[in-house]
């Protein structure tokens, strides 16, 4: 009941005429990003954090949150009619999509995927309101050690559970720390990698960090690879659905939230496994058997709905625990960060507006989504013609503009430029840049909490275990790492048992 | 997968040349170890009988990661020597059966480190135009007629954007100057 009314609140804060200006620039935007092949939310929040500098922390995190869900929109138009997905949660939309617009049914796998993100942005976040105040009440007396639990918890499931090489994972993990040591210790002022450089002593900010990693070091790589001819997206006219189609689909728009929240709340990846799983789900359900390959209408519907829940369930970890999930999570804690704001249960104490008018702003942002979607499919497939070359001087010059205005200074510049070749070099060599990001933001925050546990405990190691929270958060770590031993055992012991 | 995993023999010198191709991925492990060395002798050269608070001091994580950062350098390396790659990135307009196009890469760097060089002197318009119209032709685009106008537009909608919507200051140079 205080939630309900808490989120009326909320849509106070929401429905002011400037807020919803936001949310209606955040959904353009986002929409537009996840339609241009090549650039990411992560990327889209991480060059708009500049924005915070002159903005108030509420219209710029309904922004934020407008971009993200946006994003998972637009992705999936590209997904159905290029059939190349740059996101990972939109490679299962092409599975069934783009055979479906290949055969002339692409309006129809447009429309199933749209009100697919509606159906599950909707009931994701109906979960969010019913179980994020809950979350933060059980977690509103962690502490230091609980923080630091959960901070190791996000480093061990970055880098182990995405990406296919652990050590490469951590590589990315470590080069992230290292860049969050370089300034003044926080707790003694004491120097640390500044070289006696003035410049260096006050650290290296986070936006220049994520801007540098995903814009610079992705159109720097997208440079060395262009592909000379474009593909060529398939000409579309407005999504509908018929009776028929909405009779098959109308389940799997329901199942895919109960798919995709809990995955987007936990870190594993993501949108990237509950699509997957949600495709499997609805195939194995499907009384269509024989068209999937060909273009299923329920491969599209469920796991898209599945990837928009994710997005909520990610919302959840980050606002009640300050637990980024995903890069753009990741991202927003950063803004978070510049704000001065510190994600976690007491966040929906200390900010309440805050957090309910973003909250709130969801249910605004999904339903201008839908109705930006539907009608306007075919004017934002022309995106997809966009000349290459303007599209990526584009990313450079924005990151330009954001490492500039952080502070004004041209050495902002060159290390831009420098992290933005370390993320080149990432690239290539099949580092994933999500760890690096996140040991960036975290990394000087969890050493603090890390530090004042001890303090508390007078050195005992103790002191980070004393806690029920802190030890089912190490529980879990711990079968985290174990988990590619365990597969092992169990497929061993499969093989023998068939042998 | 194709790496030589037999001895070297006193190959002639393009062989060896194309082992370190197929091996390049050492450089990483070579990088790791110099980031790692770093940390560590930072972390070590630090003096902080100062003002240490509480039983962990300003070193601890530092040689903690410097460690780390050696010990991920010595398993990639034994991950690379067994055959292990770092699969490169896809992505919607990325081609990867062509060769890297390095020309492309270091003119858009030059370019960018042009324009910061440019951005105090001439200030942000003028730079930020010829940073989008270098970054578009670097990456091919010839269009004389219609390049320079749209990157003087945008930088022009930039600077007022940031200068007077946000409030974030932009050096105006002498063009804005002049208006």
């Amino acid at each position: 009941m205080n939630a309900l009314n808490s989120l009326l609140d909320g849509f106070g804060t929401a429905l002011t005429p400037i807020n919803l200006l936001w949310a209606a620039l955040g959904v353009l935007l986002g929409t537009a990003i996840g339609v241009l092949p090549g650039i990411g939310p992560a990327m889209a929040v991480a060059l708009l954090l500049p924005v915070t500098y002159g903005l108030d922390p509420i219209g710029a995190f309904i922004m934020f949150a407008g971009i993200y869900y946006g994003a998972m929109f637009g992705g999936s138009t590209t997904s159905i009619l290029l059939n190349t997905p740059g996101e990972s949660a939109a490679v299962v939309a092409a599975m069934e999509g783009n055979p479906m617009a290949k055969a002339g049914r692409g309006a129809q796998a447009l429309a199933a995927a749209a009100i697919g993100h509606f159906a599950g942005g909707m009931v994701g976040t109906i979960l969010l309101v019913a179980l994020a105040p809950t979350v933060a009440r059980l977690a509103v007396d962690i502490g230091a050690p609980d923080y630091f639990a959960i901070m190791v918890l996000a480093f061990i499931a970055v880098t182990s559970v995405l990406g296919s090489s652990r050590i490469r994972g951590l590589a990315s993990l470590l080069i992230g720390l290292t860049l969050g040591l370089v300034g003044l210790d926080q707790m003694t002022g004491q120097q640390r990698l500044t070289f006696g450089s003035l410049q260096l002593a006050d650290g290296i900010d986070v936006v220049i960090v994520a801007v540098g990693l995903f814009a610079i070091g992705e159109a720097l790589w997208v440079a060395a690879h262009l592909r000379r001819r474009p593909a060529e997206p398939i000409p579309v006219g407005r999504p509908w659905l018929g009776r028929g189609d909405v009779r098959r689909t109308w389940k799997s728009w329901l199942r895919g939230p109960f798919i995709g929240f809990p995955f987007g709340a936990i870190p594993a990846g993501g949108a990237e496994i509950p699509t997957f799983l949600s495709y499997v789900t609805e195939k194995r359900l499907s009384k269509h058997k024989d068209e999937w390959g060909k273009g299923a209408i329920e491969g599209v519907a469920g796991p898209e709905s599945a990837a928009s829940a994710s997005a909520a369930g990610t919302l959840v970890s980050m606002l009640t625990l300050g637990l980024p999930t995903t890069a753009v999570a990741a991202v927003m804690l950063a803004a978070f960060q510049q704000y001065g704001i510190q994600p976690g249960p007491l966040l929906f104490e200390r900010e309440p507006e805050l957090v309910w008018g973003l909250i709130a702003s969801l249910f605004v942002g999904m339903v201008l989504l839908l109705a930006l979607n539907l009608p306007l499919a075919p004017l934002w497939a022309k995106l997809l013609r966009i000349p290459r070359p303007y599209l990526y001087a584009g990313i450079l010059f924005f990151a330009a503009v954001g490492a500039y205005a952080v502070g004004g200074e041209v050495v902002d510049l060159v290390i831009l430029l420098i992290i933005g070749l370390i993320g080149f070099g990432m690239r290539r060599y099949g580092l994933p840049v999500l760890p690096a990001v996140i040991g960036v933001i975290l990394g000087p925050n969890a050493e603090q909490q890390l530090r004042r546990a001890l303090q508390i405990s007078d050195g005992s190691v103790t002191g980070l275990v004393n806690t029920p929270f802190a030890v089912t958060v190490y529980a879990v770590i711990v079968v985290l790492l174990a988990w590619p031993l365990l597969k092992r055992l169990v497929r061993r012991d499969r093989t023998a048992a068939s042998s | 997968m194709t790496t030589q995993t037999t001895d070297i023999p006193p190959a002639p010198a393009s062989a060896r040349r194309s082992w370190l191709r197929d091996h390049s991925e050492l450089g990483v492990c070579v990088l790791l170890l110099a980031l790692g060395v770093l940390v560590l002798t930072d972390a070590l050269a630090m003096d902080v009988d100062i003002a240490q608070r509480g039983p962990v001091g300003p070193k601890t994580v530092p040689i903690v990661v410097g460690a780390g950062l050696l010990l991920i350098a010595a398993l990639l390396a034994v991950d690379v020597l067994r055959g292990g790659r770092g699969q490169a990135e896809t992505g919607e307009d990325i081609d990867l059966s062509e060769p890297a196009d390095w020309r492309t890469v270091l003119l858009l760097a030059g370019v960018f480190l042009g324009a910061a060089v440019l951005i105090e002197p001439l200030g942000f318009p003028i730079a930020g135009a010829l940073l989008f119209w270098g970054a578009a032709f670097a990456l091919g685009s010839r269009r004389l007629d219609r390049d320079p106008l749209i990157a003087a537009v945008l930088s022009l909608v930039t600077y007022a954007v940031f200068n007077n919507l946000l409030g974030v200051p932009l050096p105006g140079g002498p063009l804005m100057g002049a208006l």
